[in-house]
């Protein structure tokens, strides 16, 4: 069952097309890997779908309600869709424990004392549990990277959008955080992801989407993808990906 | 990285070949000597300037006198000690001894730098007391006499609580009331243009009107008008009304630069855990906002506190009016100068409290700034 659904989706800033038309299904359990050059609009894309962004054109729908356009509740949006940004982004005035409970006590309606055991719980999950009374700052970046994916879980959201949440870490954090992923993926969470880790992208994803200029240009399993693709772009883009070292 | 690789491959004749000597030290050390001399005979002029003025003092101010006399010599010290460097230089290069001779030159300047820095600061405060003391002390006495001081102190001090009540009262208000101009002037979309609009022209207007013009407007206009509710306040209400007015309009600024000072992932982040616009501005971005805001928001405060000085144009009797009144009774200005002295005593404990209030805050948060 299709449980997100985006519509011939048109983004611009100022004079800029950044989507150009962008439609993909993602149905209950899948995992949805976006890759493409620097550029070509993922971050736009995952931003849409959380309206952070407004979109010109087109339709966005979450569990069939529609959430882009004018009127939509958007925080009622967010409660079902997390989001897990490349910096991290974690409030630096709260404790590692405040910012994982602000969104289930605030918004959520929990009790205090309940929303902390399910967030210690969760950090207990990502190996951070006595982390919990540490600010951010006194966290490396894997560490800050494993309390934001807990943050955006601890509302229990029916979809997570991650935004190359490995770029800014030290290869050798990068396991750490991956590996959080491939779990939640193997307990059935809805992701959507936007990566330049293709290994990564081919071990988890169901469905492999190529962005270029603004537009899917290529999609399916990552066996199409990676080892038969059919677009002269895809195959170039893999093939510098190759040089790189990434896959 | 190449650095290294060059000087290793440089041989030991190349190197000898070209020596760069150290820089001679002799003419630097007297000069030193030179300065700090003519300073310490400024220093023993001024003495004994102070000395005539206050005729024939006990014996334990002459040995303060005589004390002070002896720290106008200290910066000798360190201009014999560069002397002492030029001469172990001297040698050590006739010894042929490069890297110690330039290390007694290093040493041997800073010394003399030491020794002048310390002499021109003998100089000039050679200079004031010479400024304070001189035409027989008519200067100081104008400023500062002991039975006035004692004979207006209490006066002033119970006028200067007019002034620190003015200035709590407007500081607290302007807490609030800089905020809500803040918000208002960052409200989002076409729904909050009008407020923005009017919290612009809020900021322009009183900012640009000096606070002693708003004081007066207020303090008689209000009365005049005959406006509701407010023409039955005291005037130190007023004064807390109009300088609200006019600080809210500077603190209202310095909240909105902290508030956009905060990166926008922090909205991002906020807004996609479901967080409100309203719920984001007050959890997450004001409580971040607040911590950068201190050092400036002081700033305005103490502006705000000296400007209570001028609530006199108002019908205050606050310390500076009192002062002024006592100084035109006795023709000396010692009143006057016990307000300065008010005004700057309230305000250092401020300024202490905020840096170690940031020391605070930068150790905990560590490595952040
Ligand atoms: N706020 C903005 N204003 C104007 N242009 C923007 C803005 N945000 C993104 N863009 C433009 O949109 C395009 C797509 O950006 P986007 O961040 O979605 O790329 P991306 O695929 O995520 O790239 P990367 O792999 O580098 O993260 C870029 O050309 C960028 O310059
Ligand atoms: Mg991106």
């Amino acid at each position: 069952m299709t449980f997100l659904q985006i519509n011939d989706v048109h983004k611009r800033y100022g004079e800029h097309d950044v989507l150009r038309g962008v439609s993909l299904d993602v149905a209950k359990h899948e995992v949805v890997c976006l890759i493409g050059a620097s550029g070509s609009g993922k971050s736009t894309l995952l931003r849409c779908i959380n309206a952070l962004e407004p979109i010109q054109q087109g339709e966005i729908r979450v569990d069939g309600d529609v959430v882009s356009g004018q009127g939509v509740d958007v925080n009622r949006l967010r409660r079902n869709v997390g989001m897990v940004f490349q910096s991290y982004n974690l409030f630096p005035h709260m404790t590692v424990l405040r910012n994982v409970t602000l969104a289930p006590v605030k918004i959520g309606g929990k009790s205090t004392a309940a929303a902390e055991e399910q967030g210690l719980a969760l950090l207990d999950r990502v190996g951070m549990k006595d982390k919990a009374g540490a600010y951010p700052d006194a966290l490396s970046g894997g560490q800050q990277q494993r309390v934001a994916i807990v943050r955006a879980l601890a509302s229990s959201p029916q979809v997570l959008l991650l935004d190359e949440i490995t770029a800014a870490l030290d290869p050798e954090l990068v396991g750490d955080v991956l590996a959080i992923v491939r779990e939640l993926a193997q307990d059935g969470l809805t992701m959507l992801l936007a990566t330049h880790e293709m290994g990564f992208a081919r071990e988890v994803a169901s469905q492999v989407c190529f962005l270029h200029q603004g537009r899917i240009l290529e999609r399916g399993t990552p066996a199409q993808i990676f080892e038969d693709p059919q677009e002269d772009r895809t195959r170039q883009f893999l093939s510098r990906v190759l040089v790189a070292g990434r896959l | 990285m190449s650095a290294p690789v060059t000087s290793r491959t440089r041989t030991a004749a190349e190197v000898s070949a070209t020596p760069t000597p150290p820089q001679p030290v002799l003419p630097t050390a007297a000069l030193a000597l030179l300065i700090g001399v003519l300073c310490a005979l400024a220093a023993a002029l001024a003495l004994r300037s102070l000395h005539s003025m206050l005729g024939n003092p006990p014996a334990a101010v002459d040995a303060g006198l005589v004390a002070l006399g002896a720290v106008a010599l200290l910066p000798l010290v360190p201009a014999g000690r560069a002397f002492g460097s030029a001469r172990s230089r001297s040698r050590l290069l006739a010894e042929g001894r490069l890297a110690g001779a330039r290390h007694e030159a290093a040493s041997g300047r800073e010394h003399a730098h030491t020794a002048m820095g310390y002499a021109l600061a003998v100089l000039l405060c050679a200079a004031l007391v010479w400024f304070a003391t001189a035409n027989d002390g008519a200067i100081s006495t104008t400023f500062l006499r002991w039975e006035f001081l004692q004979s207006s102190f209490a006066n002033v001090l119970k006028a200067f609580w007019i002034n620190v009540e003015v200035a709590v009262g407007a500081q607290v208000l302007v807490l609030v009331v800089g905020l809500l101009v803040a918000v208002m002037r960052l409200l989002p979309g076409r729904a909050g243009r009008p407020l923005r609009w009017l919290a612009i022209a809020y900021v322009d207007t009183f900012r640009a009107i000096p606070s002693i013009i708003v004081l007066y407007l207020v303090g008689f206009g209000l009365k005049l008008a005959q406006v509701p509710l407010v023409k039955d306040l005291s005037p130190v209400w007023l004064a807390i009304i109009a300088l609200t007015l006019t600080y809210s309009s500077y603190v209202a600024e310095v909240y909105r630069a902290g508030i956009e000072s905060i990166h926008p992932s922090q909205w991002a982040a906020s807004r996609s855990l479901g967080l409100s616009y309203g719920m984001t501005l007050r959890t997450v971005i004001v409580p971040q906002a607040v911590r950068r805001i201190v050092p400036p928001l002081l700033n305005d405060f103490i502006g705000l506190q000296k400007d209570t000085a001028l609530i006199g144009v108002m019908g205050v009797t606050d310390a500076f009016t009192q002062a002024r009144l006592t100084a035109s009774n006795v023709f000396n200005l010692t009143p006057v100068i016990v307000v300065a002295v008010l005004f700057v005593i309230i305000t250092i404990p401020q300024a202490r409290y905020v840096d170690r209030l940031l020391g605070k805050q930068q150790s905990r948060t560590g490595r952040t700034t």
